[in-house]
């Protein structure tokens, strides 16, 4: 299932397209980037890989409770994200959700946000945000509810069609002065959960807090990520998929493919152009072009992801 | 007669009294300690990031955001519950020294207050 694929299959180069005006599609292929038509990318040669082809949809930062401006009601475009998961051409394998799924850890939120999540009918796999930390035992509720077979602090991997998923948590045990964390004992972990992958094991690599530094003043990056990030260097295909940030970001370094999704619940502002990270008070008629669902889908004869971000508003 | 009344009735007593007894009333309670401090929380920043107080000072850290934060000691001596917008958290200081805290949430908001006697 793990065929090693010849060298020049590694060789890098990033595809990226306007999507039908509605957010853009990102072919990864390692590290330069470069900007095609959607015919060209119809006509990208196929290469041989052993993945299959499939997709999967990323929500982020649905914040259930949240009731402020700009969004008086965070269930309301969580409900209308999973119609649009519902609503797409390909039915997705599965979705994950990147964290913040609350905004107080409370019972209600995670019950009502399982309960929305289930009218999409497909399995979601899940990291908690710092938002879903917040109760009494730091998470246990989260745990319990959404982190069954999970170690530690709610990390865990898992195979998909020839894809290796790797789940990271980067919002516990924070310390003073720094940002996301993701400690001695989960990269540890990551770094015996890899050991036995072939380097051409197509790897996605999904947590809430960005895996790499957006903006320190606002705490956007994790302090010990470059452990991780060497760990993962030798693969010939990496994706990271993060939320908290409340907008698309994204980064190619090497092999590895950064991204950032849109909450479902409310944008946040562009780092250094508001005094702090709050809510970014949005008109209403403006609200739901910020908020958004990301599909990714790895092509047929391809061992990259394309990334698909459409907005609310479509 | 109700201890209230009785009271009110001394205090009516002083103001009918001197000027004197006036400025003198009004001084002892400008030189008593007022033995309680501020911190709001904004913009995801304790607003006073470094605040100096006298030993036995009740600090109330209120969080103005619209993100929920907590204030927790660096070295455990005192942890709120997650603050939600408009929520307060007190914490009474009673030995003299320096006091470093952080948002566990968002760690890269700190502050620190010192104790003085």
């Amino acid at each position: 299932m793990f065929d090693d694929h010849p060298g020049d299959d590694r060789r890098g180069f990033l595809k990226c397209m306007a999507w039908a005006g509605t957010g853009a599609l990102f072919a990864f292929d390692g590290g330069i980037a470069s900007s095609i038509g959607l015919d060209g990318a119809i006509a990208a040669p196929v290469r041989q890989s052993a993945v299959q082809p499939f997709s999967f949809v990323q929500l982020s930062d649905s914040h259930i409770g949240f009731n402020k401006p700009p969004n008086a009601d965070a269930r309301a475009t969580f409900r209308e994200a999973i119609a649009k998961v519902q609503a797409l051409p390909v039915r997705p394998d599965f979705i994950i959700h990147t964290g913040d799924v609350s905004q107080l850890s409370r019972d209600q939120e995670f019950d009502d946000a399982e309960q929305m999540l289930k009218a999409a009918g497909l399995p979601v796999f899940f990291i908690p945000g710092e938002h879903d930390m917040l109760d009494p035992e730091g998470g246990k509720a989260f745990l319990d509810r959404f982190g069954k077979g999970s170690r530690g602090a709610g990390w865990y991997s898992f195979d998909h069609r020839g894809v290796h998923f790797v789940a990271l948590v980067n919002v516990a045990d924070l310390k003073p002065g720094g940002m996301g964390n993701l400690g001695a004992e989960q990269l540890k972990w990551l770094a015996a959960d890899l050991s036995g992958k072939s380097s051409s094991t197509p790897i996605v690599v999904f947590a809430h807090i960005p895996l790499w530094t957006v903006y320190a003043d606002w705490g956007w990056g994790t302090d010990d990520s470059a452990q991780a990030l060497k760990l993962l260097a030798r693969f010939g295909s990496v994706t990271v998929l993060n939320g908290h940030i409340h907008q698309i970001t994204q980064k190619v370094e090497g092999r590895i493919a950064f991204h950032t999704a849109r909450s479902t619940a409310f944008p946040q502002p562009t780092p250094g152009t508001a005094p702090g990270p709050g809510p970014l008070k949005v008109p209403p008629e403006q609200l739901h072009s910020m908020l958004g669902i990301t599909d990714a889908t790895f092509i047929r004869g391809h061992d990259r992801i394309a990334l698909i971000d459409s907005t609310l508003s479509a | 007669m109700t201890r209230a009344f009785k009271l009110l009735t001394f205090q009516a007593a002083v103001l009918a009294g001197s000027a004197f007894v006036m400025a003198s009333v009004a001084s002892i309670t400008r030189a008593a300690p007022p033995q309680s401090a501020a911190v709001s929380i904004e913009n995801f920043t304790f607003k006073a990031p470094a605040l100096t107080v006298k030993r036995g000072t009740t600090v109330t850290w209120t969080n103005a955001d619209d993100i929920p934060h907590t204030v927790v000691a660096k070295d455990g001596s005192f942890k709120s519950k997650v603050l939600d917008t408009g929520d307060r958290f007190s914490f009474t200081f009673a030995k003299t020294g320096q006091f470093g805290y952080f948002c566990s949430i968002h760690p890269h908001m700190t502050g620190v207050v010192i104790v003085k006697a």
